[in-house]
């Protein structure tokens, strides 16, 4: 593996690691890592360094919504006018434009089901270019970011073997 | 009443290694950090464990033919082929057995005739040892040196045979140095080897597991091939320790042979791992090159934690081993994996679980994540520290 690639899929996962171990397991200088980390950030490559919370866990209450949007594409425009009206909103988590039965794909987080519904009908539906939309709210989530939510595994092996 | 069990076995020692666990054990302790395991700490990939459950639930729970499967030898000796550019006969030098131990223990019964001298380098796998005592074969200890990165010299091999010689076992990517042996230094001992006219058992089950150059098996030098058995498995590569999983390959004559006492004995290896194992081979190289990936990190971790605390250790390439120095401090392997264990609940295998040459060395396994082996360094620096001020 090339080290940037091995660079970023360690990130990926760990964003907290700090440089000096990042240079021990990759056999690079902490230069190199630094240098690294400042070009894949410059060109966009690093976005931002977030953190994954299980809402679930807190007493804070949130919605999350998958919402499909089949909108009309715009002439010269395509999609990405009607996907920056959208994601332009706070709430939206992320947009994405989707092959199959639909064109937008969009996410939104909000406090309850009718702050929710309320965006929906009063936002999205109303948009001169959107067709149609079909709302589903996420009841649990059980993996997300490629992390398995709220299972602890332990170690099973035996302490000692050849 | 007359004595119930066999002189032969009871001559035999109990793993060194069984002794340290019961130590172990014994403290029942909660807090203890183990760096003792040989197998990997992950999970076998889904996609492989799924396959095993997919044959269940088509009612694959019969026996498979004796040397196994048809589909998997086909797959060994593809993966044989791509890796190591060695053409196996699936149907005649292939048998697929109970683990690699089972491989180890066939092969010499069916190489061995009793009196005959079987090499075996030290440090090793704990099983050569045993399985060759077990035939009425005479083990010819050879005491790899730390100065030669635990790898075995022509000079050495050569100053063990004798005309009775009739085996060298081969372990590496060795457990549990971590040395290995590259292309040159099999070059060294393949002329000893033909020039005398004795046979290798190749333990390859760490093959995939190598850090420097891709891995190189002795059977795929010139004039090797008809005189190797090479073992391999999939516990290690492919995190299946569990599955019992492993295989021979090598001349007609002696896989033939090995057949016979693995038909008698064991009938066939597991059939739903067998399954799970052809997916392993025909699907599993990005697993294993992620698993890989991951070692190598820890291994980069673990040397410079060492360099750091000032402890001699050579760089070691292979397996998830690293085999840190402990002779400055004036006690034997023993002493010091006992003291470490009760002092900072830390349990490393002594060195010498693996042979007398191994006296003055620690096998750490880095077969943990990195917070673990993290924290276990810091037990370890803690007490380096302390065992350097006891000495002033």
């Amino acid at each position: 593996m090339k080290m940037e690639e091995e660079l970023l899929a360690i990130i990926e996962k760990n964003s907290r690691i700090d440089l000096k171990e990042l240079a021990v397991i990759l056999g690079v200088s902490e230069i190199d890592i630094v240098n690294t980390l400042q070009k894949l950030e410059e060109e966009g490559v690093v976005c931002g360094y977030h953190t994954m919370i299980n809402w679930e866990k807190t007493s804070i209450e949130k919605v999350t919504a998958l919402i499909e949007v089949r909108v009309t594409p715009q002439r010269g425009q395509g999609f990405d006018n009607i996907a920056e009206r959208i994601y332009k909103y706070p709430e939206v988590q992320s947009v994405y434009l989707i092959s199959g039965g639909y064109d937008l794909l969009v996410t939104l987080e909000g406090k309850t089901l009718r702050e929710v519904s309320s965006f929906v009908s009063d936002k999205l539906s109303t948009l001169e270019t959107v067709l149609s939309t079909a709302t589903h709210f996420i009841l649990k989530k059980y993996k997300d970011h490629g992390t398995i939510l709220g299972v602890k595994s332990e170690d099973e092996r035996e302490i000692v073997t050849p | 009443m007359r004595n119930p069990v066999s002189d032969t076995i009871v001559g035999i020692k109990p793993s060194g290694i069984r002794k340290f666990f019961d130590i172990v054990t014994e403290m029942n302790d909660k807090n203890v950090i183990s760096l003792g395991v040989g197998e990997p700490d992950f999970d076998t990939p889904w996609h492989i464990r799924d396959e095993g459950i997919y044959s269940l639930e088509k009612g694959r729970s019969h026996y498979t033919g004796n040397t196994g499967l048809v589909e998997l030898r086909k797959e060994i000796c593809n993966y044989l082929k791509r890796t190591q550019g060695i053409q196996y006969d699936y149907s005649k030098e292939v048998i697929v057995t109970v683990g690699g131990s089972e491989a180890i223990d066939i092969g010499l019964r069916a190489m061995c005739n009793p009196g005959d001298e079987v090499i075996i380098p030290q440090p090793s796998y704990v099983s050569y040892e045993p399985c060759a005592l077990l035939v009425g074969a005479v083990p010819v200890i050879i005491d790899l040196k730390e100065e030669n990165e635990f790898r075995l010299t022509a000079e050495e091999l050569k100053a063990a045979i004798t005309d009775k010689t009739k085996v060298l076992i081969l372990p590496f990517p060795n457990n549990p140095t971590g040395g290995i042996m590259e292309r040159a230094d099999l070059e060294a001992i393949r002329e000893v080897i033909i020039e005398n006219d004795i046979y290798v058992m190749s333990d390859e089950i760490y093959a995939e597991l190598t850090y420097k150059d891709k891995h190189v098996s002795i059977a795929s030098l010139e004039g090797m091939r008809e005189r190797t058995v090479l073992i391999n498995g999939f516990s290690k590569a492919y995190a299946m320790t569990g599955w019992r999983l492993g295989y021979a390959c090598g001349p007609e004559e002696i896989i033939r042979q090995m057949t016979k006492i693995h038909q008698y004995c064991i009938m066939c290896a597991p059939t739903t791992s067998q399954y799970a194992a052809i997916e392993a081979l025909k699907n599993g190289d990005k697993d294993v090159e992620e698993m890989r990936a991951e070692y190598n990190r820890r291994r980069r971790f673990l040397m410079n934690a060492f360099k750091e605390m000032n402890i001699k250790v050579f760089e070691p390439y292979g397996a998830f081993y690293i085999f840190p120095c402990i002779k400055e401090f004036g006690m034997t392997s023993d002493e010091f994996a006992t003291r470490f264990l009760a002092e900072e609940k830390v349990a490393a295998v002594p060195g010498t679980a693996f042979g007398a040459s191994g006296e003055g060395f620690l096998r750490i396994s880095y077969a943990y994540s990195l917070e673990r082996l993290k924290e276990a360094m810091k037990r370890f620096a803690h007490f380096v520290e302390k065992l350097r001020a006891e000495k002033v």
